[in-house]
């Protein structure tokens, strides 16, 4: 039940986009078109929902004081989770090139840049910070990949049919994606507080 | 022969603050801002700047990686292999990083706890690694270094700015806990302004949308609208 829990809590209610406004640069440089949104959405929930366990594994049994080395070697966190990111994402881009070379080229920088993505490891930092257990980190990653993959979708869908209002020439594009953004964060502010678990207690 | 020779060394001895290194230095200050114009390292601008002394040491903090860390792979840059260039890159930024959340926290407890999880996330944020892929991986260390910097300070700039306008219209107050507070009034006060106990701005009630991250982001496109007002060929034209 946990696992249910928090996935939709990680998805809709502390949604990593929204909420906590991690992963914003490639959230506003490819909410162009739906069609790549959805390639990025894609990639964001597999790249979270493979590092999330891998890294609390590797913080669980390698930095951690009961680990294989039995001392605290916490401050390697960040060198070793961006590592494990990084690699996760060059398997990825790997993976994109060979089965959708189109896709690859609509991506270009942003696939890449998915590593320094702030939600990936924001939500690895943040799994530490919560001391998730092993199947509440892999709900963790998947929940908050597709909540990132949702907002991404709405984003990129309301930025192809404003392309049709009547826009200040200055405000065109980028300013008014961030407005949108902030107003679909106060959005979903409106489910803050919200415990998944007081349903299923019922 | 020969000429091409010399003007080929003449042009190899940059000068030290040369038109093309002051070029590098104030182009991230309005024409290639990081935030408001390249749209790299939004995240940190939202989450830290509600106040703005940790908002000042955030873009300390991210200066000092965005400099070392282009002078770095700079230096490295002949040596890195090209599949292999992003996990270089982020273990040269993640140290940086380290070093930087090491001293923060032996210098200023309070402050890093404030600032969490968002110290850690300056590896990933975008702007010190697009910096490195689009200028450091091809240009010699001072220019880079002088590139770092400058998109550094750019980004700073804007947090700064951005954590002002949110202090004061949020919070009521300014500087609110930093040493510089504390050097202009002196320990026994509280607040620099002070809207709930200053009779000159008693009629003022704080804004509570401020505090919200969602502010920041209503700002900044704000920004945004008011810079493509005056510098027309940054309009999107899509």
């Amino acid at each position: 039940m946990d696992f249910v829990n928090i996935f939709l809590k990680t998805a809709f209610v502390e949604n990593l986009v929204l909420a906590y406004f991690l992963g914003m640069c490639s959230y506003l440089a490819v909410s162009k078109t739906v069609k790549t949104a959805f390639g990025l959405g894609l990639a964001v929930i597999f790249v979270l929902g493979i590092t999330m366990p891998i890294n609390w594994l590797i913080n669980t049994y390698l930095l951690g004081e009961n680990g294989v080395f039995g001392t605290d070697l916490t401050f390697l966190r960040f060198i070793l989770f961006i590592a494990v990111i990084a690699s996760m994402v060059q398997l990825v881009e790997m993976i994109v090139e060979k089965y959708s070379p189109s896709l690859y080229t609509a991506l270009g920088i942003f696939l890449p840049l998915i590593t320094v993505n702030c939600a990936i490891l924001g939500g690895s930092l943040f799994m530490v910070s919560r001391e998730y257990n092993f199947t509440e980190s892999l709900a963790f990653g998947l929940g908050g990949g597709f909540g990132g993959f949702l907002a991404i979708i709405a984003i990129a869908a309301i930025r192809e049919k404003i392309r049709y209002s009547n826009v200040p020439p200055a405000l065109r594009g980028l300013g008014m994606a961030f407005i949108l953004t902030g107003l679909m964060g106060i959005a979903f502010m409106s489910l803050m507080g919200i415990d998944p678990a007081a349903f299923s207690a019922n | 022969m020969a000429e091409t020779i010399v003007k080929e060394q003449v042009k190899d001895k940059e000068p030290l603050f040369g038109k093309k290194e002051r070029q590098l230095l104030s182009d991230p200050l309005n024409d290639n801002n990081p935030i408001t114009v390249q749209v790299l390292g939004i995240c940190s601008a939202l989450a830290v700047t509600s106040l703005v002394y940790p908002s000042l040491v955030m873009a300390v903090a991210v200066v000092f990686v965005t400099a070392f860390s282009a002078l770095f792979t700079s230096l490295l840059r002949n040596y890195i292999p090209k599949q292999v260039r992003l996990i270089v890159q982020l273990v040269i930024i993640a140290t940086l990083v380290t070093v930087v959340e090491l001293t923060l926290k032996y210098l200023n407890y309070p402050v890093y706890k404030q600032l969490s999880v968002y110290i850690g996330l300056i590896i990933t944020n975008c702007i010190v690694m697009g910096r490195l892929e689009a200028f450091s991986m091809a240009n010699k260390p001072w220019r880079s270094f002088l590139d770092g910097l400058g998109n550094g300070v750019g980004y700073g700039v804007i947090l700064v700015m951005v954590a002002i306008i949110r202090e004061i219209f949020g919070k009521g107050t300014l500087f609110a806990g930093s040493p510089i507070e504390l050097a202009l009034i002196g320990p026994s006060a509280d607040y620099f302004i002070n809207t709930t106990t200053n009779t000159w701005f008693s009629w003022y009630s704080n804004n509570n949308l401020m505090v919200l991250p969602a502010a920041a982001m209503f700002i900044i496109g704000v920004m945004i609208w008011i810079q493509r007002s005056y510098n027309t060929k940054l309009v999107d034209v899509s």
